[in-house]
Order: structure tokens, then sequence, then C-alpha cells
């Protein structure tokens, strides 16, 4: 008797199953995972987003998985044991340039995204130096969400002005002011733990070797060995003399630093310009009044870019939802949701700028008229195989603080990535 | 029945034999054993072998299928010798040091814990309880612990605020340079004063007539006194910082090493009279005596530029946090070896006029020794291993206290380099077993003579 009505169960329980899929088809439904590595403060903007989401397609389950850590250090190397292990979910971020292409493209692991393009007429929505570093081989392979600037200074104008001095222009100028603020008492120059070293590295670089010398870096034009390139390594050494990283930097998350400046234990920080998000949204600073901005020393009129993007891995469980997801991301709609609270500026070039702040007009309004360059830091120039042991390094000079031995390790690197000039 | 019959092999007898040894005990215990053997020798020796066969490709890349090319030692010699496998390098002498030290502080304060609540102390219990309590935790949360308690703005540095003091500006771990002294600011004196010491225990063991422990005496004074000598001779106030070595020197050393062991167990087969044992052991030794003064060693692959390693001074916080944690366990572990010494030698020691640190020092501690072996090998591999504790306590880019384990993390989901990786779990393998498979060794047969 049991039996009969446990086999009935299995029964009914089997033809839901089967029915389901088949109930619902004028939208997307069950589950969508998003793989980001948007939590805590960067989060808000995040969950605005997915809430639109919802509200457009309700019959989807959105499923918010983050991996904490500045700059996906952590998250990526969860995706990657995720691909490996044969479970991708079914968007993830990624920055566009070689993180995406050198690392999941080349690998085949990513479904062609231009017939999306077509289809919602992106083409001519976004700038063409951007579709560029999301193409490989005929595909373009994720959805850009938004830009971010990296060569960027941030201080508290008020406290400048207490110690009499000004946001400098140069490297040179900065060194010159670094005495100054020593002797009162403050940290000239935060950085915090490794990658906004690196991150600090790229600003000093760009200035030191131009537009050009930098790009040659990654075309292969360039050798690391060059006089200039170890030139510049000692530069950074000296900056490096001005900074907190022989006292406390590697406890420092990239928020704590920030903290640091507006709390004027320290008067610069070079970091992205998620940091004006964190000002403004955390901490409720109003733009130009609680802090101020300035293209890091030496690189004015270049803006060096990067851009988290979407994309869509072969053999997910939720194709539709995806896809949805992808179309609602590259919309001005959800640019225009997203990037406010984010504290970047929409990747297309119709958003609405009125709902922006401050910081982020003048940012758009450099992006439109400055040269573009990519980040190192923020893997758009260089495929992971040379940026992660980038670390390495960036370790050999901090320990041995020679700008020779330093370039020399990184051109051996670059050979074994086969980017070496 | 004719015995000739059975030794051709009468198949119909053989099977009666064969079914005879099977009894159901037999099948029974082989049917229980059987699914872990199955799984240890998939999920164990399988995947050591997989790891193994990775670490001599050239896998890189995250492609479904993706190639991989045999390419023989190439990912070792990368790690030994080439200037990306630096960080390895580092790592390699980081564990040394923190494994000597750490070992080494957990048996002391864990016997020194053992000895205090062995003095019959009032709440034992909770005492023991509250020492034991840090084991209890996992690695990643005493690191995150630690890191808080080291941060150079806070924890520990603020303590002396408490007392209306100054706070301390200690970097802990934010410390990047390795131990180093000026050899010529330490008194000469010192290391005179050491070899005075030896040469009087040489001294009372001639007078002894120990000759063999003179030698064992000898050797290293003889070695100390090369050292001091070389040093006073090839003094150069630019290069005056002592405390690290170079990292091309290490087969030399490493050879040198092993030519002395070799030399020590010689003499000492002399001294027992086995003289062809010696000869035979001779020979292989002036080979490599030979070929090390051919120069032999000059063509091993090492690295191209000197590299300079030492202790680095950032490692004594993770010290500081290991031994937090495990010493509780080496003092549970004393504390019932203490337990288990017959209450009557103590006794009988102490009628015959021993102090309570004698006692210590001559009855219990000799009768320790299983125990300190067996704590030592348990916090050796633990220690060789380690990973999660520098991960919450450092990150992984944090190259002044980063060990292999970390890296093997790095080098496959940071550079994508899986063979890379397999290589370092390999050396990391091969570590561990150096330490495990002797003590396991022993200790079976210790079982089987018992």
């Amino acid at each position: 008797m049991s039996k009969r009505i446990v086999s009935l169960v299995i029964v009914l329980v089997l033809l839901l199953v089967m029915a389901a899929p088949t109930m619902a088809q004028d939208g997307p439904s069950g589950e969508l995972e998003i793989f980001s590595w948007w939590a805590g403060d960067e989060g808000p903007a995040l969950e605005a987003l997915i809430a639109k989401y919802v509200e457009l397609y309700p019959d989807v389950e959105v499923n918010n998985a983050t991996v904490t850590g500045g700059s996906g250090v952590n998250a990526r190397a969860v995706l990657k044991t995720r691909m490996l292990g044969g479970d991708p979910p079914d968007s993830f971020q990624v920055h566009a340039g070689q993180e995406l292409i050198g690392t999941w493209v080349v690998a085949d692991r990513m479904e062609d995204l231009t017939f999306l393009y077509e289809e919602e007429g992106w083409m001519d929505k976004f700038p063409q130096g951007l579709l560029d570093l999301l193409s490989y081989e005929g595909g373009i392979w994720s959805v850009p969400v938004n830009i971010h600037r990296s060569n960027v200074m941030w201080y508290v104008p008020a406290k400048l002005e207490e110690w009499g001095i000004e946001a400098p222009a140069t490297w040179d100028d900065f060194l010159a002011v670094c005495p100054t603020i020593q002797d009162a008492g403050v940290t000239p120059l935060v950085v915090g733990e490794n990658w906004t070293v690196n991150h600090l590295w790229e600003s000093v670089a760009l200035a030191e070797l131009g537009v050009d010398g930098w790009n040659g870096l990654w075309a292969g034009e360039k050798a690391w060995t060059d006089e200039d390139v170890v030139a510049m390594w000692d530069k950074f050494g000296e900056i490096l003399a001005c900074t907190n990283i022989d006292v406390d930097a590697a406890t420092l998350s990239w928020q704590q630093a920030t903290d640091k400046v507006i709390a004027g234990e320290a008067a610069f920080n070079v970091m992205g310009d998620w940091a004006a998000g964190y000002m403004v949204t955390t901490l409720g600073l109003e733009p130009g009044v609680g802090f101020g901005w300035v293209p890091s020393p030496g690189t004015a009129g270049v803006f060096m870019m990067l851009s988290d993007s979407f994309g869509l891995p072969k053999d997910i469980k939720n194709y539709d939802a995806a896809v949805a997801w992808l179309k609602l991301l590259g919309s001005v709609e959800g640019q225009d949701i997203f990037n406010p609270l984010k504290g970047s500026i929409a990747a297309r070039l119709d958003s609405d700028l009125s709902l922006y702040n401050a910081y982020l007009q003048s940012a758009a309004a450099d992006w439109q008229s400055n040269e573009v360059v990519g980040s190192l830091a923020h893997g758009a120039v260089a495929p992971e195989s040379f940026s992660s042991e980038f670390g390495t390094v960036m370790e050999i000079f901090l320990n041995s603080r020679s700008g020779i031995a330093a370039a020399n390790a990184a051109q051996a690197i670059a050979r074994q990535a086969g980017i070496a000039g | 029945m004719q015995v000739s019959a059975n030794r051709a092999g009468n198949p119909g007898r053989k099977l009666l034999r064969f079914t005879r040894r099977i009894n159901p005990d037999r099948v029974y215990a082989i049917l229980m054993i059987l699914p872990s053997v199955i799984l240890l020798a998939i999920f164990v020796y399988g995947f050591i072998g997989q790891t193994l066969w990775w670490s001599l490709t050239d896998w890189a890349g995250l492609e479904k299928n993706a190639e991989k090319n045999y390419i023989k030692l190439d990912n070792y010699k990368t790690l030994f010798s080439d200037i990306t496998g630096m960080r390895f390098r580092q790592e390699l002498v980081n564990t040394f040091f923190f494994t000597l030290f750490f070992v080494g502080g957990c048996l002391i304060l864990g016997f020194i814990l053992a000895v205090v609540l062995d003095q019959n102390v009032k709440g034992e219990g909770l005492f023991r309880t509250v020492f034991l309590f840090p084991m209890a935790l996992s690695f990643a949360v005493t690191g995150t612990i630690w890191r808080w308690l080291l941060n150079p703005g806070g924890g520990i540095n603020a303590l002396p605020k408490m007392l209306g003091a100054d706070a301390w500006n200690y970097r802990w771990i934010n410390n990047r340079s390795p131990y180093t002294f000026n050899w010529h600011e330490v008194p000469l004196t010192t290391t005179l004063l050491i070899i005075a010491v030896l040469l009087f225990f040489i001294f009372r063991q001639i007078w002894r007539r120990k000759y063999l422990a003179t030698i064992y005496l000898g050797v290293p004074m003889a070695l100390l006194f090369l050292w001091m000598w070389s040093d006073w001779v090839s003094w150069d106030d630019t290069q005056a910082m002592h405390g690290t070595f170079n990292w091309q020197d290490v087969p030399r050393y490493v050879v040198a090493v092993i030519v002395i062991g070799f030399v020590l167990y010689m003499v000492s087969l002399l001294w027992h009279g086995k003289r062809r044992a010696a000869l035979i052991l001779g020979i292989p030794t002036a080979v490599v005596l030979l070929w090390y003064a051919a120069g032999g060693t000059d063509n091993f692959p090492n690295v191209e530029f000197p590299e300079a390693y030492g202790f680095n001074i950032a490692l004594v916080g993770v010290i500081i946090a290991a031994v937090w944690q495990m010493s509780g366990y080496t003092m549970a572990m004393y504390l019932a070896g203490i337990r288990g010494v017959p209450e009557e030698l103590r006794e009988a020691a102490r009628v015959d006029g021993c102090s309570e640190w004698q006692v210590y020092m001559r009855i219990v501690l000799p009768m320790l020794r299983p125990i300190t072996l067996s704590a030592a090998i348990v916090l050796g591999h633990i220690s060789l291993k380690i990973f999660d504790l520098i991960f919450a306590m450092a990150g992984i880019d944090h190259w002044p206290v980063s060990v292999p384990g970390v890296q093997v993390y790095y080098t496959m989901f940071r550079s994508n380099k899986f063979a890379v990786g397999s290589a370092i779990a390999i050396v990391l393998l091969i570590m561990v077993a150096s330490v495990v498979i002797p003590y396991l060794i022993t200790s079976l047969r210790a079982e089987h003579e018992l």
C-alpha cells in the first residue's frame, strides 16, 4: 500500500519536473548565477542592477555570487577552479583586454557575443578602442559595463592648504615637496597591499615612459632593459621612499589607504577612480570639497583605462537568463543604474551625464578628449602569465631596490610570456 | 596419493588447496580492506602520479583539453636556477627557518608548560584546557587574529599606550629586511670563546680516552676556526654584513655536508674495526671529493647572479603565531609523558640526592625522547607544508613570509602555470616524505621487535 503511494509521488514529481520548463515559456526562468568581486563597498551598484533585472524578469532567481578581494585577486582563482571543474557560473566579471582574451577566449571557454551586439545595435554605441580590447579573431567576447580610470591622484584640498602645498604636476615636483610633508609628520603618499603598489607603479611608468614607451612595452617593441625603463624603476624607488611601504602598507586594503588620506594621516594616494565611488557613496563626501583629484603626476592628457565586463561562458546551465542579463548590462538604462553608484563612467557613449556626480562628469569629459592607454594592474594590456608574475618583479625590486635587477627580471618574465621586446 | 603427482601440479588439487585457503574470514577481511585500498590507490597515489606527470610537462592555460608536452625536468630547473624562480628559493629558505624555530619553540615552550603544570598547581585542569585551546582553532583563524595583533598601527604595538607610554612602531611581518649582523662589531672573542670551550671538551674526551668523540667535536671546531679565519682574512668594509648566504654556494654547501657526513661515518666504522666497510665507503667519498676538487659543482645549473638569502625578520611574527597555537599540543604530549614516568624512579633519584632540576634533566627528559621525536615529526610535517596560516596572516603576495605551499596556489591559479605549480607540489612532497618516511620505518621496525 505504502509502496504504491511512494511510486505515485515519484511519478508526480517527475511529471512536474518535466513540465516545469514548458510552463514558463514567455521569459527566462530558473536560477541565474552572477559571479563577481563586487562585495562590500562596491556591492550596492551591483545590487541595484540585479534589482532591475528581477523587476524585468521576475521568474528568474538571481544568485549573486561574490568573492571578496580588491581587483579580483581571490575571485579569479575561485573562478578558475570552477571552470576547470566544469561548473561555470552563468556570467562572470572579467577585466576587458588580455585578462579576458589571454585567459578565457584563447582557452575556448567563451561564447562569441557578436550576435548580441548586432541584435541590440551596440556596434556604434561603444567607443571603437574599447571594442578592440574585447575583440579577438573576429569575435566580441564580453559586454563592458563601465570605464574606470587608473591614473588619478587623490587628496583633501583643505589639508593641502593647511600644509601649504599644491597637488604635484610631475613626480619631480612630488619628490621636491616630499620632505616638507614628512616634516609635518604626514605620509606623503600612501600605498596599501601589494596590488596597490603595482597600481602606483603603472602611473609612474606611464609618466616616465610616455604613451609610446608604455604601449611599446606591451607591443613587444620596447625592451624592459632599455635605459629609460631602468631609470624609471630607480625613480619609482625614490617615490617609494616617500610612502609607507616599509611601515604598514602590506596590512592596508585600498579603502584603508584612502581612509588615511581623508583622516589627514597621508597627503596623497594614487588609486583608480573607484576610490571616488567609495568616498562619495560610503564616506558621504562631496567631490571637490571633501576630496580633490588630479591626473597622477606627469600623465595629464592621458587616460589609463580599465573596464569591467561580463562574458558568457560555454556550457552554462541557464543560457536564456544569462543573455537577458547581458542585454540589461549593455543597455543605457542598465549602465546608468550601475555606474553612478559604482563611481565609474558608462562604457556607452550615449549615457545621461546629469545622473553622475562632479568627479564622474570630469572623468567622462577626459574619456572623450584624452589619449587612452590600458592598465597593467587591472588586466588590460598583458596576459595573466605576465601580469601575475609582475608581482615577482615587484618583490625583487622591493627587496633589492635595484632598478637593473627589476628590469632584468621583468625582461625574463616577458620573454616567458612571449611579449618581450 | 603420490607425491610426484602433487608436484606435477594436479589442477584439481591446486584449486582445492586454493579454496581451502579462502576461508570466510579471509574473504571478509579482504572485502573490508578493499574499498579503502581502491580509494587510496586512486585518490592518493593516483593523483600523486598525475601531479608528477604534470610537473614534467609544459601545461599552462585553461583550455578544456590542454596540450601537455613532455619537457623533462625543465620546470625544476626553472625553480632552482631561473630568475623567475627567485621567489621559490626565498620560500625554501623561509621554510627552513620557520621549521627550525617553530618546532624548537613548540618543544621548549611545551616542555616548560608541562613541567610547570606537573608541580601540582591549583586548577591544573583549567590551565591545561586554557593552554590547549589555541589548538582547537584552525590556522586560518589564528592567522587572522595575529594579523590584527601584529598590525603595526595597533594590536600589540598599542599596548604601551594603556600605560600612558608611546606606542611601539615595530613592523612585525611588514619588515622586509633579513637578519644581518656586522661580524666585526660582534667581538671576535665570542668565537674564540666557543672554540676554547670546544677545546676544553676535546681535551677532556682525550683524557677519558674517547677518541671518537674527540673527532666529533674537533671537526666542527676546525670548521668554525676556518670560517673565522677566512672571514678575518677576506674582510673588507663593503661586505661587512653577515647573516645571509649566496644561493650560488648552495651546491658546494650540499656536497661539503655530504662529504663530511661520509668521512665521519668512515671514521666511526674504522673505530669499530670494520675496515672493509670503511674502504667500500671510502671509494665513493674519494670520487665525490675528487669531482668536487675538479670543480664539478660549477657545472650545476645555478643562478646567474649572486642572490643573498637569510632569515627574514618578518618571519618572527608568523613563528609567534604558530608557536602560540601548537605549543599546547606539545604540552599535552609532554604532560602525559611526565605522568608516565614512574614515581619510584623519581623518588629513588631524590633519595640519592638529586635536585628537582636534576630529576627533570637526568631522569624525566631522557625518558621523554620518543615523545620529543614524534612531536617533532608531527610539527615538522605541519610546518613544511604550511599554507593557511601564511595565507590568512599575509596573503599570497607578501614575499618575506611566503612558503612553497602558498606559491603552488599562486602559480596555478594566478599565473595559470599548472605544470610549474605541480613541480613545486612535488618538491613539497619530497620534503615532507623525507621527514615522515624514516620515522614510519623506524616506528614500524620497533613495533615488529616488540
